[in-house]
């Protein structure tokens, strides 16, 4: 079965791998990939993973992921990797680099912090406290990020 | 210091203590007994969002106090805020109006997203249950008056969850070495961030539910308010309302240089009763507001305090 591919190989576009298992459909939404794009995306869960045991993997063909793109994964994919793909072959690897601040990103998770006020304009800013596990800070009320909720919050 | 004041991490040790002295120096000027000039020209912009009466009109008793002006927001309902304008642009047009603005928000985060908005130094009157710095500063000077020194046994009760005052001060004492003793029902207990950086930072606490036990070794006992506008329903507030209260007859073992110390306003925390005992220090602690504010904006201002100011 290893040696089967469960996706067939894409001309051009990402190969989004070392995705935790399971959380797939969550980098879709952070990627704002949806069934309204035109790209065709291919998507697998739960395949055997040397490193962490299991792990999810999605194909975007005829779209690069940009490194921005790929840091915004740090919540919920920290060692996900992007292999960009052109005519058959790896053109490039990319890795989620640690942040130091997570700008615009998701919404803080405590609901009275200002950035729950009204259309108030600036930037969602989230601190980086520490990489591995993730934990996050709102730059405005100081608050530990609550990293199950943080989820539902992403921008 | 850096130009705004958000948390007490916007100072070094060395600036508060600057600032405990300037504010000693200060102090005939605030009562009145000297008239010192020092921000004749400097407009304050007093930006409440929530009620007060101590910072605002500290805040603003101190400006005079030193020659400066004051404009207001006013109550609420008669300005823009009501027409739902932001924060943000709010903030932007006292930047432009004024020199130096005090924000109390009921929102958490509102000093800093203020200070990211405007050019102008913001000071942060009380944030939600974040910060109260200046609270800080006028509780540091309460206590070095006091006794002397920072390096204290000092117990905290009451809503220490919500309470931005206690927030602001632990960080700050946990900086000179005082012990810290945390006294709360559990929904109302310190916020774990707090308590992580204050044990990050080496600080000596404790955390208990009685208050009792914990009266003869204090040497400082700082009462809050349960502020039941924090509360997300009436049911929930009243389980723990009137937990914590203190009277005379509680002051019995308590050590004679004890001092009694609370933000204000107190609803039952503290019986009249302790008001005519020498344990008392919250009237004075209040009118020190407006001699901590005054050495904060001269601070701000790079004014240096006169000699003859204490004259």
């Amino acid at each position: 079965m290893s040696e089967m591919r469960r996706v067939t190989a894409i001309c051009n576009g990402s190969v989004i791998d070392h995705i935790p298992s399971g959380a797939a459909l969550k980098v879709l939404r952070m990627l704002r990939i949806s069934g309204k794009n035109s790209n065709p995306v291919s998507l697998v869960m739960n395949v055997p993973s040397g490193k962490y045991g299991a792990k999810d993997i999605i194909k975007v063909e005829d779209r690069e992921l940009t490194q921005e793109e790929l840091d915004r994964l740090s919540i919920i994919a920290p060692h996900a990797s992007v292999a960009i793909i052109r005519n058959y072959s790896v053109a490039k690897k990319r890795t989620v680099e640690a942040q130091k601040e997570l700008v615009n990103v998701a919404k803080c998770t405590f609901s009275n912090c200002i950035t729950h006020g009204n259309r108030e304009p600036q930037s969602h800013r989230l601190t980086v406290i520490s990489v591995d596990p993730l934990q996050l800070r709102c730059h405005y009320c100081c608050r530990t990020q609550d990293m199950d909720a943080i989820i539902d919050n992403l921008l | 210091m850096a130009d705004d004041l958000i948390t007490m991490d916007d100072l070094t040790n060395e600036q508060i203590e600057a600032l405990l002295k300037d504010a000693e120096k200060l102090l005939p000027a605030a009562k009145g007994d000297v008239y010192l000039p020092l921000l004749e020209g400097k407009l304050l912009g007093n930006m409440f969002f929530e009620p007060s009466t101590r910072t605002r009109m500290s805040f603003e008793t101190a400006m005079k106090r030193l020659g400066g002006n004051v404009v207001n927001l006013g109550a609420l309902a008669s300005s823009s805020v009501t027409k739902g304008e932001t924060l943000f642009d709010t903030m932007k047009m006292v930047d432009g109006y004024c020199d130096v603005a005090v924000l109390r928000h009921p929102r958490q985060g509102a000093a800093q997203y203020a200070a990211d908005a405007c050019d102008i130094p913001i000071l942060n009157g009380g944030d939600g249950a974040g910060h109260h710095p200046t609270q800080t500063l006028l509780d540091l000077f309460t206590i070095k008056q006091a006794h002397g020194k920072l390096d204290l046994n000092v117990v905290m009760v009451g809503d220490l969850r919500y309470g931005r005052t206690v927030h602001s001060l632990s960080h700050a004492l946990s900086r000179f070495g005082a012990n810290l003793t945390f006294i709360a029902p559990p929904a109302l207990s310190m916020p774990d961030e707090i308590i992580e950086d204050l044990k990050a930072s080496g600080a000596n606490i404790t955390v208990s539910e009685d208050l009792v036990s914990n009266l003869p070794s204090a040497d400082v006992i700082y009462m809050t308010r349960i502020q039941k506008e924090r509360f997300p329903d009436e049911d929930e507030y009243q389980k723990v309302a009137g937990i914590y209260k203190l009277s005379r007859k509680d002051l019995k073992d308590v050590k004679e240089s004890m001092i009694i110390m609370h933000p204000l306003p107190r609803v039952d925390e503290i019986h009249p009763n302790v008001d005519s005992t020498p344990h008392a220090a919250y009237f004075d602690q209040a009118f020190n507001g407006v001699v901590a504010r005054m050495a904060l904006l001269c601070y701000l201002f790079g004014v240096a305090i006169p000699k003859e100011a204490s004259q």
